[in-house]
């Protein structure tokens, strides 16, 4: 008789389940902190793929005097991704890695970058002016060491336009 | 001791020899070299628990007890075995991967995963490996053939609605395959070493990183670098270079494989646990007709002389449903031994032939070493993300994560959307889809090639407006009109149809063209620059 009493519309339905005993609970709070303790586990083990420090090289490069940069002059240093560049406020130098997907644009004789991978062009002062990349080209920051010489940190990215009085 | 009846009359072979008594009791020498004697009949009984099975029922039976052969059920549809039910293409797809694994383990041998040694390494299995050139071109043309047939088999059992209840969780695992496949074939083209590889790479750990577009944005990316975070854990730098070497390593030939092979397995065993491949229930039982059907089953044995006490039952399967499954079902079926078995051997020859043939003759691309001063120009990826590629020459967020996100989630969604009832198994849902079908690929094809026509002629919102935050550009772009129109479309034929079957099959026709159409547009008509060309012999010369 108890069972007419009882909703039978909703013990039909096939997610209906009894309310949990005592025994059911033990169980089901075994199996959740084997979870838990094995999900922590998880999670911790995952932490090791994440570097905490870097292989790369010191990101701080001496790229000689600054005469070797006299005023008006443009010098590409490959190795560096780097294009440094004189004019009349002073020094600058602007990173040929494209700010899409890190292809390296080329610098065409009109001073325009162009990317090969997916079409961006930069203006000569890194602007974007056609395509996907999302901003302008970084400026890198510059300065001098006490040797004299000038330093360079591909790390550091300045606002675009500021430049080292020479 | 005793042996059953059936046990006596299912297995084709003689019993055992059996020691007699008197000799077992005596022990010692004699039941030694009894023993030794019957040494390869017992070990190969010990291995092999049935004996070749020479009547349907004993090869019924043998499908049942081996574990190489219980894949299959006992007995298969008729229909199933027709090439133009499946194509074959899932068993197409377990034969590569098999060749894969077996070819991709050979490579092993040589490869070394060292920045320094790669690329030589690679050099030595073309020109000096015995037959190192042969296994690599079969390793690379099965990895195509791979991702093509993944293509083909989502379309043939979205096309036949085989996704439909209750296979709906057995689609979105076929998803995680897919997406699996296409994680393989990207990691597996870093290791070479070479231009194609290293800048592929790069363009791949910047587009895990892309999602800094959004954060940049929204001025987030200080507390929240979601996609620095993705980047560094791929490469586990800021740079292509050894880490990311050793990671794509792993992830080539240990973790991707370990989790494909899970996840393949899970999606075989449902296939047999939802009654095989999805067919339309037979309404008429034709007439029984022929000699298998004469002797229909194990489950409807001949009964037994005897007192039923000394009979052997044994418990073949418990089934879901209300009514015994007893009778049903059988006609139109044949045993899965051997049947099913040639079907499967044929293919898994024919797939073989094939990869033998197209490494003999076509050798696997290797380009100059990676040059990480200098992309090529054109970089271009391999066919079946040069798709993808142009729609990240729109936006690298929205083209490389957010729209194959959106993709991938809508078509995993399909069967919990699409729940209407229909004759599963039959291609495109009769006069009605094949309809929508061909409608819905003129639409998508038309609108497709007209945005792109436009897009190179006239630019995009940039061209007009210079200074436009990049956050507009993110979110309208090509790509984003182009995913966007197919959802009104479809949505468009389900106001018109009333069916959420033709909206899928609109949703997913759509999808199909403008792939097709946006990898062969990559691959022609882009060239150095990523400048739109005719042809590809129109590209300047440097």
């Amino acid at each position: 008789m108890s069972k007419l009493s009882r909703n039978s519309a909703l013990e039909e339905s096939p997610r209906f389940q009894e309310p949990a005993s005592r025994r059911d609970f033990l169980g089901l709070a075994a199996i959740w902190s084997a979870v838990a303790a094995f999900g922590a586990a998880l999670i911790g083990s995952l932490r090791l793929p994440m570097p905490s420090v870097f292989p790369e090289s010191n990101s701080r490069v001496k790229i000689g005097h600054p005469e070797r940069y006299p005023k008006g002059s443009v010098t590409h240093l490959p190795e560096l991704r780097l294009w440094v560049f004189h004019d009349a406020k002073g020094l600058y130098s602007i990173s040929s890695i494209c700010t899409h997907l890190g292809c390296i644009a080329g610098r065409s004789a009109d001073g325009i970058f162009r990317c090969p991978c997916h079409g961006s062009i930069f203006a000569p002062d890194g602007k974007v002016l056609q395509g996907p990349a999302p901003t302008p080209l970084h400026w890198i920051a510059m300065g001098l060491s006490p040797d004299g010489q000038l330093l360079v940190d591909t790390a550091i990215n300045v606002p675009l336009g500021t430049r080292l009085p020479v | 001791m005793t042996t059953t009846p059936v046990e006596k009359s299912i297995n084709g072979r003689q019993p055992p020899v059996e020691v007699s008594p008197a000799l077992e009791e005596r022990g010692g020498l004699p039941a030694f070299l009894a023993n030794l004697k019957a040494l390869p009949d017992t070990a190969r009984d010990s291995v092999v628990r049935h004996g070749v099975p020479t009547s349907d029922r004993a090869r019924s039976q043998t499908v049942f007890s081996n574990f190489f052969l219980h894949v299959m059920s006992v007995r298969v549809h008729l229909r199933s075995l027709k090439f133009s039910a499946t194509m074959g293409l899932g068993i197409i797809l377990l034969v590569l991967f098999g060749i894969l694994t077996f070819t991709g383990i050979l490579l092993m041998v040589y490869y070394k995963p060292a920045v320094d040694l790669a690329y030589d390494s690679m050099k030595d299995i073309i020109y000096v490996v015995p037959s190192g050139r042969f296994i690599r071109n079969i390793h690379r043309w099965a990895a195509h053939g791979m991702v093509l047939c993944v293509f083909l088999h989502m379309a043939r059992v979205f096309y036949t609605a085989a996704y439909k209840k209750p296979r709906e969780f057995n689609w979105v695992i076929g998803m995680a395959l897919f997406v699996l496949t296409l994680g393989l074939s990207f990691t597996g083209y870093l290791l070479p070493w070479d231009q194609l590889a290293f800048w592929a790479c790069t363009i791949g750990a910047n587009i895990a990183q892309s999602p800094r577009e959004l954060t940049d944005a929204l001025g987030i990316t200080a507390s929240l670098d979601i996609g620095g975070m993705q980047k560094e854990l791929l490469l586990g730098a800021h740079y292509v270079g050894q880490e990311a070497l050793v990671r794509f390593y792993v992830l080539h030939v240990v973790v991707l494989p370990l989790v494909l092979t899970l996840f393949a397995a899970v999606h075989i065993w449902r296939i047999r646990k939802d009654g095989g491949l999805a067919k339309p229930a037979e309404t008429v039982p034709p007439r029984p007709t022929g000699k298998d059907v004469e002797a229909p089953s194990m489950t409807a044995m001949t009964p037994k002389q005897g007192d039923p006490s000394t009979r052997t039952w044994g418990l073949m399967a418990l089934m879901k449903g209300r009514t015994p499954a007893v009778g049903k079902e059988l006609r139109n079926t044949i045993p899965a031994y051997p049947n099913a078995l040639y079907a499967i051997a044929a293919l898994a020859m024919l797939t073989t032939a094939v990869m033998l043939f197209l490494g003999y003759f076509f050798d696997a691309p290797l380009k100059e070493l990676a040059n990480p001063g200098i992309p090529e120009n054109p970089a271009k990826a391999p066919w079946y993300f040069l798709g993808l590629q142009e729609m990240v020459s729109y936006s690298a967020f929205m083209g490389g994560v957010g729209i194959p996100a959106v993709v991938i989630l809508g078509l995993a969604l399909i069967p919990y959307l699409d729940r209407e009832r229909e004759i599963p198994g039959r291609w495109i849902c009769g006069q009605e889809g094949i309809r929508v079908a061909w409608q819905t690929a003129l639409f998508s094809f038309l609108f497709t090639v007209a945005l792109l026509t436009f897009t190179v002629n006239f630019g995009w919102l940039r061209n007009w407006f210079l200074e436009i935050p990049q956050i507009i550009i993110t979110f309208v772009n090509p790509g984003t009109v182009l995913v966007t129109a197919f959802i009104v479309w479809s949505l468009g034929i389900i106001g018109k149809t009333r069916s959420t079957r033709m909206s899928a099959i609109a949703l997913f026709t759509c999808f199909i063209v403008a792939f097709v159409v946006l990898t062969y547009f990559a691959t022609v008509h882009r060239g150095p620059n990523w400048d739109f060309y005719w042809w590809p012999s129109q590209w300047p010369t440097h």
